[in-house]
């Protein structure tokens, strides 16, 4: 890779005990063959594990699957452990169950994009493609 | 942060800029060359291993198994894990994490995913900067596995001081068709998967194929594991220890040492040779005129070669007089 643009990373994650896989594998997916390198941490993760991957893999974005219905749980916990670690300068999305009334909850801790069911991928691709942040 | 904070950072044990660090090694940027240059006097301290063998014989898991055993012995552990980029997007889905997760919440753990970008010989370009950082960042152990794609990934050897080669029983036949070179950088032969039929053969066929090649100062032990359920592991570390005491100790370490940099200088060398001439192959046009000639049978495959290394030749120098 020579100066031009730099490949965007993605951490893909699974908080929680959550064990609906297939859409965060699909999101990987769809990511690579757009280009991105994705990092897939499996499930089963705690707010800490991910945020220590987020910043050991100096990830742009960071995106969470959740079906559980934990999320307005999880989620403000994820994001407080990425500050901690001085980890401010990543794009936070997420997708899975996500009711409509919590949407807003959702985005205002952080999370630019929320994706629900039926999302086409390319409308997922397009977003990052949009939003991660260029760096000095 | 600009390269000398970076540096200071790494050296202070700052883990966001470690983090930034190796994205700037791995971008192989100015930022990169000069963090590496500011590095490269700090490393020496680590022993760093290369985990290497056909795809799916557990690299991972074992590599999970070992940096658990090496902490249990008190020892920091960085981390080093390189998949495939795909061909066709260049995109990549890094998945070494894994097997590795409850490494990820021990401070004296630092994991770092890598795809290969296009590089063959089963590590990414950067990767033996990437396990310099590492080095310099004061890890006791430095771990790399390598890509699990084929035979011919000898460039691990480039990268660590210890190279480990893992087979399993179901791939009897892998080890038949074993590589000589791949045969000959591996320090340490391991036979992951001994829970499953068929060790014995393999740990044979292992024998045999070390029975007959050029005889060494390290003689290769074979080590038979169950990454799965650590069976093995320590028996694994303790036969890595004794290869680092014997680099170390013995006679032939400037040797060795001298060797390892001369690997990494020429395939480091060949690389960006490799990228130069791709560049200007594309850049001059040169390339699909060759392609039409050799193709229509005017030019043969080697003259075109040549040609095109000549036109490499000339465009590297224009830009250094530029
Ligand atoms: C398949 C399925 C299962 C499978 C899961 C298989 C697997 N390995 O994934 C099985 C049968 C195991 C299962 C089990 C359970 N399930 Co279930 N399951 C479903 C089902 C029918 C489909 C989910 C799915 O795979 N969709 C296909 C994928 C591709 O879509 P997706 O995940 O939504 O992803 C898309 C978007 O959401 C978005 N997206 C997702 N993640 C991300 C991440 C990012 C970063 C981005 C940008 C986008 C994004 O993009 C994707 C592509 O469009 C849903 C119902 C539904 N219609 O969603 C229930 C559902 C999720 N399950 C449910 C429940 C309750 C359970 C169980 C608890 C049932 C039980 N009592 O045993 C267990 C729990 C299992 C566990 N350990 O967690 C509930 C959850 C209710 C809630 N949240 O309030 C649901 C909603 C069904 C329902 N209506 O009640 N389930
Ligand atoms: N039976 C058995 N299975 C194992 C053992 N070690 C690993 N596995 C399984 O082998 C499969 C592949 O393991 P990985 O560790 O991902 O293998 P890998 O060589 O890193 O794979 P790639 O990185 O894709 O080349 C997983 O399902 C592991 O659980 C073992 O000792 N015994
Ligand atoms: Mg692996």
């Amino acid at each position: 890779m020579t100066t031009e643009q730099r490949t965007i990373r993605v951490l893909i994650a699974k908080p929680g005990l959550d064990g609906h896989d297939r859409g965060a594998k699909v999101v990987a997916r769809a990511l690579r063959d757009a280009g991105m390198e994705v990092i897939y941490t499996g499930i089963r993760q705690t707010p800490e594990m991910i945020a220590e991957a987020a910043l050991q893999e100096d990830v742009d974005v960071v995106g969470l699957s959740i079906l559980s219905g934990a999320h307005l749980e999880l989620f403000p916990r994820v994001v407080a452990e990425l500050k901690q670690r001085g980890v401010d300068d990543v794009l936070l999305f997420c997708g899975g169950i996500i009711p409509e009334a919590d949407v807003p909850a959702v985005q205002a801790m952080g999370f630019t994009g929320v994706f629900g069911p039926g999302t086409d991928t390319t409308q997922i691709i397009e977003f990052v493609r949009e939003h991660a942040k260029e760096r000095a | 942060m600009d390269a000398a904070e970076l540096v200071a950072g790494v050296a202070a044990g700052d883990r966001r800029a470690l983090a930034r660090a190796i994205t700037h090694v791995e971008a192989d940027s100015p930022a990169g060359r000069a963090v590496l240059a500011g590095l490269y006097p700090r490393t020496g301290g680590a022993h760093t291993i290369g985990v290497t063998g056909s795809a799916g014989v557990g690299k991972s898991t074992l590599v999970g198994a070992l940096a658990r055993e090496e902490r249990r012995r008190g020892r920091t552990v960085g981390i080093v894990a390189v998949d495939p980029s795909s061909p066709f997007s260049h995109g990549a889905i890094l998945g070494d994490r894994i097997r590795m997760q409850d490494l990820t919440a021990d401070a004296g753990v630092f994991m770092r995913s890598m795809a290969s970008r296009g590089n063959l010989g089963g590590l990414a370009e950067a990767a033996s900067g990437v396990v310099d950082v590492l080095d310099a960042a004061g890890y006791d152990i430095v771990i790399v596995e390598t890509v699990g794609a084929g035979q011919d990934e000898v460039e691990v050897a480039t990268a660590a001081e210890s190279t480990v080669l893992v087979s399993t029983p179901a791939g009897g036949d892998d080890v038949q068709s074993m590589k000589a070179g791949l045969m000959e950088i591996a320090q340490i032969m391991v036979v992951n998967k001994a829970d499953l039929a068929g060790v014995e053969t393999t740990v044979m066929q292992l024998r045999g194929l070390l029975a007959i090649a050029p005889p060494r100062g390290w003689t290769p032990p074979i080590v038979k594991t169950v990454a799965r359920t650590n069976d093995g592991i320590a028996e694994l570390v303790d036969a890595l220890d004794a290869h680092r005491a014997y680099l170390r100790g013995s006679a032939h370490a400037a040797a060795e040492r001298r060797e390892l940099a001369r690997a990494q200088i020429v395939a480091l060398a060949r690389a960006a040779l490799y990228r130069q001439a791709l560049a200007t192959a594309a850049h001059e046009g040169v390339l699909a005129t060759l392609v039409e000639e050799v193709a229509t049978r005017r030019r043969d495959p080697r003259d075109a070669a040549q040609t095109l290394l000549a036109a490499v030749w000339r465009h590297g120098q224009d830009t250094h007089e530029a």
